[in-house]
C-alpha cells in the first residue's frame, strides 16, 4: 500500500485518515529546538467537507488515499443515481446523492463537471463557478420594467429556483454564479 | 506543470528582499556593538569536527574528510551548535565570548526552521541563568524598534496557568488526558517515546502560542529530564537551570546555568546514545575534547544560544523565516 512521510506533506497530498480519504490545506512543522518534532495539518475530509487539525510525530507515515480530479461530462439521473461520462475514453462512473450534494441544482445534461474519485468511485461533483440555464417557469414581468430592483421567483430548467429581475421572461437563459446561487445577467444567445 | 516550471526558473532570486538584507547587517552590527560595550570577545571555533551532538532531539549532517594526516575517509559532523568548542575556550580562560555562526540541523524545515541558519552563542563566567536572561533581555530591547515588558515564568507556572497541570509530578497517562482535553485529536493515537514527548506536545500546542505575546517570556527551571548540557539544581523536584526566551510564541533562545562535572557530562552523554539506539537513530560520538576540557576547569558560567533569523523575523514582522534568508533551503 502506498504511504507518505510527514517529509512529503505538502497542501493538495492526499491521504488516508480514520477510513476517509483527506486533502491536506496546510501543513507547519513544529519542533521546540531541543525536543519533539511535530506536523500540525489542516486536513479537509473529502467525503464530509470537514476541516480539521491533526498532529503527526515527524518521521511517521501515513497511508496514501487513491483520489484523483477529472472533467466528466453530466449523463442524466435514473432516479437515484446521477450518471457521467469521461469525455475521452466514454467509461462511465455514476454518483450518489451524498457526492453530487449541491451539485444537483445545477446540473444540466452534457455540461462538463469536475468529479473527484475515490478508489474509482466519484466522492465529489463540483459544477463551474458560472453555468447558463433556461428559465421554465416564472411569473409573467412587468412590460418595459429593466429596473432589476424587487425580483421575483423564477424556476430553472435543474429544478433549482433563483431570484431573478422583474423582466426576466420564461425561455430566456440565464447566467448564474452556482457558488452563491444568484442571477447575475441574461445569457446572450 | 507551468507553475513548477516557474518556480524553478524563479529560484536563482533572493527570498529575502534588499531591504531585509540591510535590516540583517544592521542587526549584526547592533549585536557586535553590544557585546564590544558589555565585555564580550567575539571568537570562531570550526564548523566540522570530529565528534557531534549526542542530543536525540538534534541530527547532525555528516561529511568526510581526506587528505594528508587522514588517508582514509575520516568522518566529520557539521556543528548544530559551537558550545563545545566554546567551551574549550572558556576552560582554556577565555572570559566571555561570544560568536555568530552558521549551524545546520538536518530534518529541519518549515515557517521557523532551516536546515542551515544563524545563531548567536555567547557565554558570561560567573553568571547564572537568571542573571543570564536579564543580559538576552538587555540585548533583545536594544534591537528591537521599541522595546519589551520582560516576564519570568518557571516551566511550572506556564503548565499550571495554561493547562492547570503540574507538569514535573504528571504521569505520562495524565499529560495524555490533558493533551485529549485541549482538542489534540491525535492524542490517543500519538505513540510518544517518553513523558518529555509528551510535555512537547503540549507545549508546542497549548502553550506556546500564549508565550512572549508583546513581551519577552522568559521560561525557566526545566523537568531534570530536560537538562541537556544544564546543571541539575537538587530538590523535590529536581530542576534543571536552564532557560528560554519566547516572543509572539515563537521560541528564540535557549540557555544554561552550565554543567561543569565532567563525569555528569559523560554519563548524560551516554544516555543520550542509549537512547539514540533505542530510538533507532544514528549513533554518533560524544565529543572527548569537551570532556578532557570539563576535567581540566569549566569557570562557572551561563551560556545562551540565540536564533539570529527568528530574532530578524521579530524585528521586520515576518511570518515565514525564508522571508529573512537570502536563500532557503529550496533555494540554496
Amino acid at each position: 500500500m502506498a504511504s507518505y512521510s510527514t517529509n512529503e506533506f505538502k497542501g493538495g497530498l492526499k491521504i488516508m485518515l480514520d477510513g476517509d480519504p483527506c486533502s491536506i490545506i496546510e501543513n507547519e512543522f513544529v519542533k521546540p529546538g531541543k525536543g519533539q518534532a511535530f506536523n500540525r495539518v489542516k486536513i479537509r475530509n473529502l467525503k464530509n467537507g470537514r476541516v480539521i487539525e491533526r498532529t503527526f510525530k515527524s518521521g511517521e507515515s501515513v497511508e496514501a488515499a487513491d483520489v484523483i480530479e477529472t472533467n466528466y461530462q453530466y449523463l442524466y439521473n435514473d432516479g437515484e443515481f446521477w450518471h457521467f461520462m469521461d469525455p475521452d475514453t466514454f467509461e462511465q462512473v455514476s454518483a450518489d446523492a451524498a457526492a453530487v450534494g449541491e451539485a444537483t441544482k445545477w446540473l444540466k445534461e452534457q455540461d462538463l463537471c469536475t468529479v473527484t474519485l475515490w478508489n474509482g468511485a466519484p466522492i465529489i461533483v463540483e459544477v463551474p463557478n458560472f453555468v447558463i440555464l433556461t428559465v421554465t417557469d416564472t411569473d409573467p414581468g412587468l412590460k418595459g420594467d429593466t429596473s432589476g430592483g424587487g425580483g421575483k421567483p423564477a424556476t430553472l430548467e435543474t429544478g433549482a429556483v433563483v431570484r431573478v429581475p422583474l423582466f426576466v421572461q420564461i425561455g430566456e437563459a440565464l447566467k448564474i454564479d452556482t457558488r452563491t446561487g444568484e442571477y447575475v445577467s441574461r445569457a446572450g444567445k | 506543470m507551468a507553475l513548477e516550471f516557474d518556480a524553478q526558473h524563479a529560484s536563482w532570486q533572493p527570498s529575502a528582499s534588499l531591504q531585509m538584507l540591510r535590516s540583517r547587517a544592521q542587526l549584526l552590527a547592533t549585536i557586535r556593538g553590544y557585546f564590544e560595550q558589555t565585555g564580550a570577545l567575539e571568537v570562531e571555533t570550526p564548523i566540522c569536527s570530529s565528534f557531534a551532538t549526542t542530543d536525540p532531539a538534534i541530527e547532525s549532517f555528516q561529511l568526510a574528510y581526506t587528505g594528508p594526516g587522514f588517508p582514509a575517509s575520516h568522518p566529520l559532523y557539521l556543528h548544530t551548535s559551537p558550545e563545545f568548542p566554546m567551551k574549550r575556550l572558556l576552560a582554556a580562560g577565555s572570559g566571555a565570548i561570544y560568536q555568530i555562526c552558521k549551524v545546520f540541523r538536518d530534518g529541519e524545515s518549515g515557517r521557523q526552521h532551516n536546515p542551515e541558519f544563524t545563531l548567536l552563542e555567547w557565554y558570561r563566567p560567573d553568571h547564572d541563568h537568571h542573571q543570564l536572561m536579564e543580559d538576552v533581555a538587555a540585548l533583545v530591547n536594544s534591537v528591537l524598534p521599541s522595546p519589551r515588558e520582560i516576564e519570568y515564568l518557571s516551566y511550572h507556572e506556564i503548565f499550571k496557568r495554561h493547562l492547570d497541570i503540574d507538569p514535573h509530578h504528571s504521569t505520562r497517562l495524565q499529560l495524555q488526558q490533558c493533551a485529549k482535553q485541549h482538542h489534540i485529536t491525535d492524542a490517543d493515537r500519538l505513540n510518544l517515546p517518553s513523558k518529555d514527548a509528551w510535555l512537547d506536545l503540549l507545549l508546542t500546542h497549548c502553550i506556546e502560542p500564549q508565550l512572549g505575546k508583546d513581551c519577552l517570556s522568559f521560561i525557566y527551571d526545566y523537568p531534570a529530564s530536560q537538562a541537556s548540557l544544564a546543571k541539575i539544581r537538587a530538590g523535590s523536584p529536581a530542576l534543571a537551570e536552564r532557560f528560554e526566551l519566547y516572543m509572539d510564541g515563537m521560541e528564540l533562545a535557549n540557555g544554561f546555568h552550565e554543567l561543569t562535572h565532567a563525569d555528569e557530562q559523560r554519563e548524560r552523554f551516554n544516555q543520550n546514545i542509549e537512547q539514540r539506539r533505542t530510538n533507532g537513530q544514528p549513533i554518533v560520538p560524544m565529543d572527548e575534547n569537551l570532556l578532557s576540557a570539563i576535567n581540566r576547569g569549566l569557570p562557572n558560567c551561563a551560556g545562551v544560544a540565540m536564533g539570529i533569523d527568528r530574532l530578524l523575523m521579530q524585528i521586520t514582522d515576518a511570518t515565514h523565516i525564508d522571508q529573512v534568508l537570502p536563500f532557503p533551503i529550496t533555494r540554496a
